[in-house]
């Protein structure tokens, strides 16, 4: 029998610690989908966020680095410096990259770092329990936002990366996706093989900010988590390429 | 991709779920396109009724439940 579509081998073969249902699970696929596409498994180096997907370099089959909370960027800008031949790239959660390591992120971008970092924006901190995040939309209900988050209250707007950090020089491609269905799914994976080019190519930073489910944050089943994203969170983080070249 | 055998349809593909990491999300189910999945009336070893390959079916190999799967427990295979 002919294998048409296998486990890639970037990825390990064992059980993740994901809730059902979740983005992450699909992300860690498709990055590594991307690793082995490109030929690039012994020189990748990443860098894992803490959030839910702290554990991912159990699941990766190459080398990954753990940051402190939100410094996943300045540990890559560290790791790309020592070795400007490795391939280094952050996969970090929005309140790593968009909250606590703000700061981080602008500057490295900014700088305009030879590095890939995929963000995956689930609206929440889904590992501490779904409290709001910078990325929580107007009117989502969450834990410490009962009533929905209002802006006027002082609440403040849901922060939008892509578009935040297409704005400056240093970052050479920035874009949003989503993988609320298998197409988008397969429109995301070009666009992180995109973002992983242009730093082989020595572009500078791209991002790809990813709108992802988190079915037991948002108390929904995984199926509303992808009619959510589809119907509510594309309304305030609109997709596409918003930076390219 | 199917081909026609006795007046009955037999799909060229196989998708092989490892039912023992399903987390049973359906996921699969819901984005198949020839509705080839269905979930089992058994349970794993998590607990949970996994999804399962229909054995009469009209699979066209299109990898929707590959790509969705977020566990990465779906393989395609062609006959």
């Amino acid at each position: 029998m002919k294998v048409k579509f296998s486990r890639p081998k970037s990825l390990n073969d064992i059980e993740t610690h994901y809730c059902a249902g979740c983005g992450h699970g699909i992300l860690n696929i498709l990055v590594a989908k991307v690793v082995d596409e490109l030929g690039i498994r012994e020189k990748t180096i990443g860098v894992a966020p803490v959030g839910c997907a702290v554990l991912a370099y159990k699941y990766w089959n190459f080398d990954v680095s753990e940051a402190a909370h939100g410094r996943a960027l300045a540990v890559a800008t560290g790791i790309k410096r020592c070795h400007p031949d490795k391939v280094v790239f952050t996969y970090q959660g929005d309140g790593d990259l968009a909250s606590i390591g703000m700061a981080e992120t602008v500057h490295a971008a900014n700088r305009g770092e030879n590095i890939t970092c995929v963000f995956v924006n689930n609206a929440c901190y889904g590992m501490t329990g779904g409290q709001m995040a910078p990325t929580t939309i107007v009117g989502q209900k969450t834990i410490t936002t009962p009533l929905g988050r209002e802006p006027e209250s002082g609440e403040g707007w849901p922060i939008r990366m892509a578009e935040l950090l297409s704005g400056l020089k240093g970052v050479c491609f920035s874009v949003r996706a989503a993988v609320f269905n298998p197409q988008k799914v397969m429109q995301t994976y070009q666009y992180i093989k995109k973002a992983f080019i242009n730093q082989i190519e020595g572009r500078g930073f791209s991002l790809v900010e990813v709108l992802s489910p988190c079915p037991a944050a948002w108390r929904k089943t995984p199926l509303e988590s992808m009619k959510w994203i589809k119907e509510e969170m594309v309304k305030s983080f609109p997709l596409g390429v918003i930076k390219s070249g | 991709m199917s081909k026609v055998k006795n007046n009955i349809k037999l799909s060229v593909f196989e998708v092989r779920i490892k039912e023992d990491r399903c987390k049973g999300c359906q996921m699969c189910l819901f984005y198949c396109p020839g509705k080839c999945l269905e979930l089992s009336s058994k349970l794993n070893k998590k607990g949970v009724k996994f999804a399962q390959y229909k054995e009469k079916n009209n699979c066209i190999g299109c990898g929707f439940c590959y790509f969705i799967c977020p566990e990465g427990c779906i393989e395609i295979y062609q006959k």
